[in-house]
């Protein structure tokens, strides 16, 4: 694949071009965080003031309400009582200056959301009008655990381009043809004598600045009964307010819940996030909840995440070690220590 | 506050292994830097478990409702506010609590050390006045006083109420804080200023509803917005709906509100949650001269009706 070298200007003409056909989205500071916002004509992100946005990047693909169908009851109509498909804008975008690890999590999403079984419409004609432009990471917050999760400060798998910050510029490495074609339409052509050794130090000099780490290898071996029966679930669960905090900010959460609103005779079918750490996810219509109890809620989350998905997928963690559940936690209620608790665990 | 720790750790061994309480619900030690987590003990044995620093700003008495057990509770002022409410509201009873008072200097607000600092927060150290910061570029000093919380910068209930046993003498209560100015300056505002004012404050509300849930106030065993027969109102993001929980929210708490500011702690999004409770607080104090959860001797502001009640407001 291409590797290039793109000096700051270059790379700022070359967004230009590409706001030509494409909406463009990165992140921008608003209130304490950045967040994704979509960048107008004119505009440069600034991918060096963030070193990651508060929320992860799901909500471009995945919003927190999205609407699915429209209404209405009104007998004179001949489309009476019909769910009808709303128009959706699926035309071409780029996200410019997401992180590796939230890139890879689409990944880890996408076996949700369109499966050999099933395909969210939604979501899959989102994911695929949308192109990716990553930045590695060059200085890692304490709290990321990437290198153990699955992936890294240069991850590419979930990137179309991915970036590193080289001096007055960046290194920029095609990962697709999709990245390719990105790299064409901006302009971005001057080759880089050596890119690649640069691009492997660079990354290595990251993956060494990744401290923080978690282990699930005897997890792995562990019977998912004798865990889920584990003692260590309430004593860890008891600082839990089941905010949800964790599930909205994380870029692998992914659950829906389905809503009609009607206004008068106007109503819209919508879905919005939802969370099994919010008591309500579970309650049944008879008004029994199977996790009525807070441990049972902390226990779903980290045990699908470091468990059920593990087993079920044979793959990795549902997590990319982003660490935003770490940092915005309001009780400090950690997956790191938890991943320790389940990894470390021996039935009595 | 630093010396508390080892005042909390002696009771709560003491009264463990008196059998005076099954449990002591106090904190631990974060796993990040100005962080601190709820947790309780039950072996007196384990008590080395128990810290307390300037970043205990979770409500403990948001973690003992309804619960069967006798308990021993790390309370600063405003949790032993809590407390007093909880024991009004039947939600645990007096007899069943062993409260370890703090007499607390204010709580650091993690946020604005971070914003201060402008990045994250490798190692923080406490000492009596001040707190050393280190950074991704470097070092800083900070007073402690400077970085509280804005409901501790204004607070004058820093000695618990209600107390079985105090980790220290007393300390002196601030005086003349004036918590009201901002509540002030937005009741000045024109209508279409306020509905502005409150859409930008609320806007970047993820409904997480970490605020609801942080506080000791919010215990319904299904909270209205969570009700779907009738739903009171929609999910998504709209943000009346927004803003329709947040009105709702705050005047459930009217009368009741501690300011431990648990909410503004807990909320993600930063977001000044308080500024609709302070409101309804300043109401209650102004009109019945009410602050809440200072003796279980009264009944609340919302709670009675007196015949000299004030009615201008009756229009
Ligand atoms: S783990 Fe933390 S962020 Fe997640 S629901 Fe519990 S309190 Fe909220
Ligand atoms: S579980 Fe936490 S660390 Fe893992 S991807 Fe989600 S938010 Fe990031
Ligand atoms: S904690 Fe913050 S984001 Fe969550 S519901 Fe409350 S105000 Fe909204």
């Amino acid at each position: 694949m291409t590797v290039i070298k793109i000096d700051k200007t270059e790379f700022a003409s070359g967004l230009e071009k590409l706001k030509g056909s494409n909406k463009l989205f990165s992140p921008a500071k608003k209130g304490k965080d950045f967040e994704f916002a979509k960048l107008d004509a004119g505009e440069v992100p600034d991918l060096e003031g963030c070193r990651n946005t508060g929320m992860s990047p799901k909500s471009l693909i995945y919003p927190q309400s999205e609407t699915m169908f429209e209404y209405t009851t009104e007998e004179a109509d001949p489309d009476a009582n019909l769910m009808k498909d709303v128009e959706k804008d699926y035309a071409p975008r780029v996200v410019v200056g997401l992180r590796p690890c939230d890139a890879y999590s689409f990944k880890l999403v996408q076996r949700n959301f369109e499966s050999p079984e099933y395909r969210d419409p939604y979501w899959a004609d989102s994911y695929e009008a949308t192109a990716f432009i990553s930045i590695a990471c060059s200085q890692p917050y304490s709290t990321c655990f990437c290198t153990t999760a699955g992936c890294g400060p240069f991850h590419e798998e979930g990137s179309d381009i991915i970036l590193a910050e080289d001096g007055d510029g960046y290194i920029a490495k095609a990962v697709t043809e999709k990245g390719e074609k990105l790299l064409a339409d901006a302009g971005w052509a001057t080759t880089a004598e050596g890119g690649e050794d640069k691009f492997a130090s660079l990354k290595k000099a990251a993956e060494e600045k990744v401290t923080s780490s978690i282990d699930i290898s005897k997890v792995r071996d562990m019977a998912i009964l004798d865990l889920y029966e584990a003692d260590f679930w309430e004593k860890e669960a008891f600082a839990c307010i089941n905010c949800g905090t964790c599930t909205f900010v994380c870029p692998t959460c992914w659950c829906f819940d389905i809503q009609d609103e009607n206004k008068g005779k106007e109503g819209v079918r919508m879905r919005n996030w939802d969370s099994c750490m919010f008591p309500l996810f579970t309650v049944h219509g008879t008004g029994h909840n199977p996790r009525d109890q807070k441990y049972m809620r902390l226990r779903q989350r980290y045990m699908h995440k470091l468990k059920y998905y593990v087993d079920k997928y044979e793959d990795d963690v549902l997590c990319t070690g982003c660490g935003r559940c770490i940092r915005m936690c309001p009780v400090n209620i950690d997956i790191r220590r938890i991943c320790d608790k389940m990894n470390s665990y021996v039935k009595a | 506050m630093l010396e508390y720790t080892n005042k909390i750790q002696e009771i709560a061994k003491k009264i463990l292994s008196e059998g005076k309480v099954d449990m002591v619900i106090g904190f631990r030690k974060g796993t990040i830097p100005m962080m601190s987590e709820p947790c309780f003990v039950t072996d007196a044995d384990g008590v080395g478990e128990l810290s307390f620093d300037s970043n205990c700003g979770s409500n403990l008495a948001n973690y003992i409702m309804d619960r069967k057990e006798k308990i021993g509770i790390v309370a600063k002022g405003c949790d032993s506010r809590n407390i007093v409410n909880h024991i009004i509201e039947n939600k645990i009873k007096r007899e069943q609590l062993y409260i370890i008072g703090i007499p607390c200097r204010g709580m650091v607000d993690r946020h604005a050390v971070g914003a201060a600092l402008g990045g994250e927060i490798l190692e923080a150290v406490e000492n009596a006045d001040s707190l050393v910061v280190k950074g991704v570029d470097g070092e800083a000093t900070y007073s402690l006083v400077d970085m509280l919380q804005d409901n501790c910068k204004t607070c004058t209930h820093r000695n618990p109420v209600i107390v079985d046993e105090m980790v220290a003498d007393k300390v002196e209560e601030q005086q003349d804080t004036n918590p009201y100015e901002d509540v002030k300056k937005i009741e000045a505002l024109s209508p279409e200023e306020k509905t502005a004012y409150f859409d930008e404050l609320l806007s970047p509300c993820i409904r997480c509803y970490a605020c609801r849930n942080a506080c000791p106030l919010c215990y319904c065993p299904t909270c209205f917005v969570d009700e779907s027969r009738p739903q009171w109102l929609g999910k998504s993001q709209d943000i009346t709906d927004v803003k329709t929980f947040h009105f709702l929210r705050a005047y459930h708490c009217s009368g009741r509100c501690t300011e431990c500011g648990a909410c503004e702690n807990a909320c993600p999004m930063g977001i000044k949650v308080r500024q609709l409770t302070k409101k309804l607080n300043m109401d209650c104090l102004e009109t019945w001269g009410w602050e809440a959860g200072l003796t279980v001797d009264a009944r609340p502001a919302l709670d009675q009706y007196n015949l000299n009640d004030p009615e201008e407001f009756i229009k």
